[in-house]
């Protein structure tokens, strides 16, 4: 059985790392470990539960930041900024659905361990893009403090930022500050129906290159929609959504741009705001493949190359696809048990080049194939010398990455 | 030469550098290598030109083969390497080293891939950050990061510098805007981060190398988004009485949820300073002048511009201008774009400081500022990148009056102390470079310093690339590798255990 550590300070939590790195005992970090199912599993005999640094420790909405410990529930922050009609506009993705999980669980520390970002990602940038300073116990067990909680700051390394989505293998973050803003007025989405993979890419790249300000574009094909109708979304047949979001008058402004460049000869459903952020909801959970058995791949191209890669994947084998990100962003659900690891990456690496992650497979699986794309071997080697340098002893969720880190 | 002191230049490479200059002249052929003491000085100094030093021997590389070339034998051969863009730094990030090569990329300057579908344009380092918005602008678009040097600073540089500018609060730092890499690294190994997709499928290099001031590799290629030009774009110039209501209408605006693309404050003198230069009708006797730029539809441009007027005079404007025309809107913005030149008008010399500060302490730092300068003996003006923080005092002396340097210098630190105190941070866009160095302590801890110092060591183990800049120790890696751990029973018997 193995020990669970509880910390309920920055100090209590390097101490217990600095005992691991005496003993050269690995430890698993979590906070709620509600996406221990996502990324390699991790071998460790002892458990670090964050669970107990949690709160808010500074929000100051005209300043726009916000400071909270890590096993602060992403809810809890989500809510206080709603309050003060803001948000975290990297919108992060909750995976709670897609691996079985309730929906609204998890701390900040996890959603920035893993850079959770959702369908706005495409405007407003990835979690990284929103952490402005971030303290935490490197694996040699000393607390060290970086960035700061203003948005312009260029003094030294940009610590905070490559530890955000680092998985928990190169520290442990003992207290976070993020830039928030405002949350939009209101919000519509411009719906077209019946375009194909590769004609609702063209659409969404032309609203993304006009000046409508498209905060997130999606394109569910039909077997994807249906998935969602049955969730109770009003959707029938191949749906592509584009996301309008500010004060009234614009969206209304730009909603008659986006009918005026995509909808001459096509009919557009206007999906008001409930519904709009209902469903935008359900897109960037991915709901529409919850509660199945299929292996969920998450690829990342270049938005016009999307289409393409999918294209080719389907023609080899079975799968379901829906996209995000103008494009850039597939989910691939794949049935049965072979995750077609190879063919997926090469099918990206013909259509110019991206990543790809397996996202929800069974634990056996996450441990035998590569999880997280494998980069090629000078830039593994400048990572490996990078975990090296943070965490010698290879203590910190060894494993979760890579076979190495 | 001032205080700064640089690391000791290495006889053993000096006495070399025939030998040197030989080898990358095999490596750069043609007239890529300059040995010359007339071709060398136009690269003794950067945009911080209080401090001059020229280089062993300069290269100018155009493949990437090449830089990789030079990197590698420079490895080997324990040469350290000063990598330079347009040399617009205003920290010293450029500065050369007596026994260094200078590595300038500025011949790399070419726009290779316009992809408006995807939004993205893949270009040369040397490429300015105007230069790229040049390329696509006939498409409707531009690269937002808008650093005050852009018509001269290359785009290589701003990933070294994380460059901002006057739109970073709606529209982020070069980081927020960069796509991907390809870079070499000191050992000649070419490495590519990024690309047109988003996210990284491993450790965000690509974080680490924007702001690297030249620390970690060279940077040989660029990806950047691109946006579509805003459909319009007008602008308020409003007066106070003081900075503490200017301050206050600055945080109303945002706590209504306006960001505007742009939001700019200048203190009484920087007004004045301006005005004298442009004549653009800045009210001279305002004590704060607030210019806030809405971009966007004009529907919404319009709708948010009555809401900015209606707070601006909640908080008792003395004055309010609104642009109704794009000449007018370039005239409310040309003063404050030229408040440097303005001030180098009026003063033989200036430095430019670069702090940020959450914004409700401005007023507090604007008190102390002006005790400061009765302290010190040297006027200083203000502009304020509002909307985020960021302060450029700028400190006016005489560099031939024997100690105004000195005090001036002396003068900005204490400035950028003051900055720390209240919540900020030493820089906020131009870098630490030799400039702000030694003040790191001020911000950072030994054992902060020494973890942004063990990333250097995963890059660059021997410490060849830059070193003496933005540490202002150079430890060993070797030493920064050791670990102090003791083992030992469990040394907290009441951490929560189950």
């Amino acid at each position: 059985m193995p020990d669970t550590f509880k910390p309920r300070t920055a100090e209590e939590a390097r101490d217990v790392v600095r005992w691991a790195a005496a003993e050269r005992e690995p430890l698993e970090i979590v906070g709620q470990a509600s996406k221990r199912a996502l990324g390699r599993p991790v071998q460790a005999g002892h458990v670090l539960d964050m669970s107990g640094l949690a709160g808010i420790e500074l929000y100051e909405p005209e300043e726009l930041v916000l400071t909270a410990l890590p096993g602060t529930p992403i809810a809890e922050i989500e809510a206080a900024l709603a309050a003060k009609n803001q948000e975290l506009a990297f919108d992060p993705l909750d995976y709670g659905p897609l691996l079985g999980n309730p929906a609204g669980q998890g701390t900040l520390g996890g959603v920035i361990a893993a850079n959770l970002a959702g369908s706005k990602r495409l405007k407003h940038g990835a979690a990284r893009d929103h952490v402005l300073g971030m303290d935490a116990v490197s694996g040699r067990g000393e607390i060290f403090h970086s960035g700061g909680r203003v948005v312009k700051n260029v003094t030294g390394y940009d610590l905070p930022r490559a530890l955000t989505g680092s998985w928990g293998t190169l520290a442990v973050a003992t207290r976070i500050t993020l830039k928030v803003l405002p949350r939009a007025q209101t919000e519509a989405t411009f719906l077209l129906s019946g375009l194909g993979d590769a004609e609702a890419a063209t659409a969404m790249t032309a609203a993304m290159g006009s000046s409508a300000e498209v905060s997130a574009a999606a394109h569910l094909p039909a077997a994807a929609a249906q998935d969602l109708a049955a969730r109770g979304h009003t959707l029938s047949g191949p749906s592509t959504l584009l996301r309008l979001e500010g004060f009234g008058p614009s969206v209304d402004y730009r909603f008659e741009q986006l009918r005026a460049l995509l909808g001459a000869d096509r009919p557009v459903v206007r999906v008001e705001a409930d519904a709009s952020r209902a469903l935008w909801r359900a897109v960037r959970d991915a709901e529409a493949f919850a509660g199945t058995d299929d292996l969920v791949w998450r690829l990342s191209v270049a938005p016009t190359a999307g289409a393409a890669v999918v294209a080719q994947l389907a023609g080899r084998f079975a799968c379901k696809a829906f996209y995000d990100w103008s494009g850039g962003l597939v989910w691939l659900a794949v049935p049965g048990t072979d995750a077609r690891a190879e063919a997926i990456r090469a099918a990206i690496a013909a259509c110019g080049g991206g990543h790809a992650t397996l996202v929800r497979a069974p634990a056996p699986l996450r441990s035998s194939i590569p999880v997280f794309q494998p980069q090629p071997a000078p830039l593994a080697a400048l990572s490996a010398r990078l975990k090296e340098q943070f965490d010698p002893h290879g203590i910190l969720n060894p494993g979760r990455m890579t076979a190495g880190h | 030469m001032s205080g700064i002191a640089m690391p000791r230049p290495d006889e053993a490479v000096l006495s070399r550098r025939e030998e040197i200059v030989r080898a990358l002249k095999e490596m750069v052929p043609g007239e890529g290598v300059i040995d010359t003491d007339i071709g060398m000085r136009v690269y003794e100094t950067d945009g911080f030109n209080a401090y001059r030093q020229m280089p062993m021997v300069v290269v100018l590389p155009e493949t990437v083969e090449q830089v990789s070339a030079v990197l590698r034998y420079c490895h080997e051969n324990g040469v350290k390497v000063v990598p330079r863009g347009a040399g617009t730094s205003l920290s010293g990030g450029a500065l050369p080293l007596g026994d260094g090569v200078l590595m300038s990329m500025m011949k790399f300057n070419k726009v290779l891939d316009i992809d408006a579908a995807n939004r993205a344009v893949v270009a040369q380092p040397g490429v300015t950050n105007l230069g790229i918005t040049r390329a696509v602008e006939h498409l409707g678009f531009y690269y937002a990061p808008d650093p005050s040097s852009q018509i001269a600073c290359s785009i290589g540089g701003n990933i070294a510098e994380n460059s901002g500018g006057v739109h970073s609060l709606k529209y982020g730092l070069t980081t927020n805007n960069v796509l991907g890499l390809e870079m070499v690294l000191i050992t000649g190994e070419v490495i590519r981060l990024g690309g047109k997709h988003l996210d990284s499928e491993g450790y965000d290099l690509l974080a680490l190398m924007t702001g690297s001031e030249g620390l970690l590799g060279v940077v040989t290629e660029v990806t950047v988004r691109i946006l579509q030009k805003p459909e319009t774009a007008r602008a308020a110039l409003v007066g106070f009485p003081s900075s503490e209501a200017g301050g206050q209408c600055v945080a109303e605006i945002i706590g209504a949820g306006i960001i505007p693309g742009g939001m700019e404050m200048m203190d009484e003198l920087a007004i004045n300073f301006a005005e004298d230069f442009v004549n653009v009708g800045y009210p001279r006797e305002a004590g704060a002048l607030l210019i806030v730029e809405l971009d966007g539809p004009e529907a919404e441009v319009d709708h948010l511009l009555s809401e900015v007027e209606a707070i601006a005079r909640r908080n008792g404007a003395s004055s309010l201008r609104v642009s109704t025309s794009e000449e007018e809107r370039l005239a409310f913005w040309a003063g404050r774009k030229s408040a440097f030149p303005a001030v180098g008008r009026i003063s033989p010399d200036y430095l430019c400081m670069d702090g940020t500060i959450p914004r409700r302490a401005l007023p507090q730092v604007l008190a102390r500022m002006r005790e400061l300068s009765e302290k010190h003996g040297l006027r200083c003006a203000n502009v304020f990148h509002a909307g985020d923080g960021n302060l450029h005092p700028l400190i006016l002396y005489d560099a031939n009056k024997p100690g105004e340097l000195e005090r001036a210098e002396d003068f900005g630190a204490d400035i950028l102390r003051l900055c720390v105190e209240v919540g900020g941070v030493l820089t906020g866009e131009h870098g630490v470079g030799i400039e702000k160095r030694d003040l790191m302590p001020v911000m950072f801890s030994e054992d902060d310093l020494k973890q942004q110092q063990r990333v250097k060591c995963a890059f660059d183990p021997k410490q060849l690339l830059n070193p003496g800049k933005v540490f202002p120790e150079l430890h060993r890696c070797a030493e920064l590798g050791r670990m102090h751990v003791s083992k030992g029973q469990l040394p907290f018997p009441d951490i929560p255990r189950f």
